[in-house]
């Protein structure tokens, strides 16, 4: 019993994670609610078992590289400062312009590089700045399952190395990936509006 | 020493002249009213004025929050993220699209960007899905002078306090000993009169009794709750031989519907005082108690189930076929054993209005004795129930699809979501066989049916 109050002298730090993240109040409190939700026994931190219980992300292909990236450095546990600076990564970005952007401050978490540094985490599993053609056969083999032949998925990985490979290094390096994508739309297509 | 005795004899006056003034108006106004089906309307008063005082609270606190220049937190029970609801293959299109300059044609083949796709979803997951939060309470827009339900602590001005104070009073010190002394009154008429009725031969004078026996105590357990409910389109009340499926929220539904009705219960034998409620119900009347170990059996339940439904002279059972409660926002998958005996189905939709009482029970957090008091320590528990035209599993229909209609008749009667979600989620992982689909939707789009072959 007794009330589960979310207001923010019970979240740790609320305006050094709001300046680091740039979320709203009202929308740390709305995460800071999901976090607690999230957190079946109480804790004070998530822990992966808590993240792979939603059945939704279960389903996903990709959801337990996803999970990972909460988990950085193997540490089995996230506070809700990680949490939230994860999820900044997908705040929508707002519209100012890059030259009024103080150069000293470090880069939000939600610029396009960011978002672009995220995506390009989840092929390169190993964290050495590539993405080999062993990354690409595991990723693309976790979003297929077992519908695709090895082979074809082979032809898939090395044709898609090729293509976006500039140095000749048989692999994808964050500059080249970044390359290869430079007209899609990233701020869109990786961003998640919190309703106000 | 002396000087105690006077004082002493009239508390002990006092104590006799109250106790006897709430007998006397527990009988009058809560007991025979009851017994007759009768109300009286005093619970629909009570209900207005509550929420003329919460209206009141609610918007003091907005003022408070104005005055320090801040918001009111207030949950969103329809998810906090914007979604688009398009497919994955019309995502990853759209995606494609904005990113390369190649004319997109419908071969199939693979981009790097694909992964956005899938990252995204995952995140929106992570930051509001649609099980998780049917698994908790339903949360208020407006506070209800309970401190369990509160977001807000820090705008509560003094006046406000002082209101939930006497609320508090009035809850655990009037209401509170009221209610159990009626649900003792309840139970223990429900044990002994169907236990005495169990002694007569069978016929119709027994089934007369039975059936009045269970009305009179259910309505004095409904009372117990202070529970305000309203039917709706009695005349699709279920008859013997059906089936009545509802949506489950808390044991209090068995009685809400049992009070308006005379079903025959299923479910396992309990120990404790449900085992002695459940052996005594049997005496009077017909009800289907599994052991445990015959539970996990699903033949022998179905067996036993349909012998029941095929008796026309028994009455229609009552059956929850989401396996667990929840918390009244949504209707989750229904399982489908109960739809497979054929009878005819009469679905019972029970919306719940949170503002008074949540009757959703929890239980990963609270047992049932905790549950119990927190719902007798609650303002009350009302509640909506639709009868709804009976139904029957057409040609074509396997039992799966049956389940799926009812449900969603169920859901869009009641105003809730209709969720494929498995209740069971509550306490287990998801099967694998929904990865699966995904992943044999996203193959199409990256090898097509197994004729392109790539190009080198």
């Amino acid at each position: 019993m007794g009330a589960r109050s979310s207001h923010a002298a019970v979240i740790p730090d609320a305006d050094g994670i709001r300046r680091e993240t740039g979320f709203s109040q009202a929308s740390l409190l709305r995460l800071h609610h999901r976090f607690r939700a999230l957190d079946g026994n109480n804790k004070g931190y998530l822990s992966r078992t808590d993240l792979q219980q939603i059945g939704a992300l279960a389903v996903n292909p990709l959801g337990d590289r996803i999970i990972d990236s909460f988990f950085p450095d193997g540490n089995q546990r996230v506070d809700f400062s990680g949490f939230v600076r994860i999820l900044a990564h997908f705040r929508p970005v707002e519209e100012e312009d890059p030259a009024m952007r103080d150069p000293k401050q470090p880069e939000p978490l939600n610029s396009r590089m960011n978002k672009l540094r995220f995506a390009f985490q989840l092929y390169d599993l190993d964290r050495d700045g590539k993405i080999s053609r062993h990354e690409m056969l595991q990723v693309l083999r976790l979003m297929v399952g077992v519908q695709v032949t090895e082979e074809q998925l082979e032809s898939i990985a090395d044709r898609t190395v090729q293509e976006a490979d500039e140095d000749g290094d048989g692999a994808v390096s964050f500059l080249e990936f970044t390359k290869s994508l430079e007209k899609m739309n990233v701020e869109q297509k990786m961003s998640i509006r919190i309703l106000k | 020493m002396f000087l105690l005795l006077p004082f002493d004899s009239l508390i002990v006056n006092l104590l006799g002249i109250s106790l006897t003034v709430l007998f006397t108006l527990l009988l009058v106004f809560i007991i025979v009213p009851a017994i007759f089906g009768v109300s009286f309307g005093i619970r629909k008063l009570y209900m207005k004025t509550l929420l003329k005082i919460f209206a009141w609270a609610t918007l003091r606190m907005e003022r408070g929050a104005k005055e320090k220049n801040h918001q009111l937190y207030k949950p969103y029970t329809n998810g906090i993220i914007a979604k688009d609801p398009t497919s994955l293959e019309e995502e990853i299109k759209e995606i494609r699209r904005s990113g390369s300059s190649k004319v997109l044609d419908n071969t199939p083949e693979f981009e790097l960007s694909d992964i956005f796709y899938f990252c995204r979803k995952g995140m929106e997951t992570i930051m509001d899905d649609e099980v998780t939060k049917r698994f908790s309470a339903e949360e208020l827009e407006s506070w209800n002078l309970l401190s369990r339900t509160n977001y807000n602590f820090q705008y509560i001005s003094l006046r406000l306090t002082v209101l939930w104070g006497l609320g508090v009073l009035i809850r655990y010190c009037f209401l509170l000993p009221l209610r159990i002394a009626l649900a003792f009154t309840g139970i223990s008429l429900l044990v002994v009169g169907t236990t005495l009725v169990g002694y007569l031969p069978n016929g119709r004078f027994k089934e007369f009794l039975s059936k009045h026996v269970h009305l009179m105590c259910y309505r004095i357990c409904v009372r117990a709750l202070t529970a305000i409910i309203t039917y709706h389109d009695r005349k699709n009340r279920p008859r013997n031989g059906g089936l009545c499926v509802a949506n489950h929220t808390s044991p209090i539904d068995v009685i809400i519907l049992a009070s308006d009705g005379y079903y025959a219960m299923v479910g396992q034998v309990h120990g404790g005082l449900m085992g002695v409620i459940q052996r005594a119900m049997v005496k009077a009347c017909p009800h289907v108690w599994f052991e445990r170990s015959e539970v996990k059996d699903r033949h022998l339940v179905a067996k036993r189930l349909t012998e029941h439904v095929q008796d026309k002279s028994k009455l229609p059972i009552l059956i929850f076929p989401e396996g667990t409660c929840i918390n009244n926002t949504s209707v989750m998958m229904f399982k489908k054993g109960s739809f497979e005996i054929g009878a005819t189905v009469y679905p019972v939709a029970i919306k719940y209005d949170p503002q008074f009482g949540d009757a959703f029970w929890n239980s990963s957090k609270y047992g049932m004795v905790t549950y119990l008091l927190r719902m007798m320590t609650s303002w009350a528990i009302v509640c909506s129930v639709w009868y709804l035209p009976p139904m029957t599993r057409e040609k074509d229909e396997d039992a799966v699809q049956f389940a799926n209609r009812v449900k969603s008749a169920i859901a869009r009667q009641g105003g809730l979501v209709d969720l494929l979600w498995d209740g069971g989620l509550k306490r287990e992982k998801v099967k694998d066989t929904f990865k699966e689909e995904q992943q044999k939707l996203y193959s199409k789009m990256i090898v097509g049916n197994h004729e392109d072959r790539s190009r080198s």
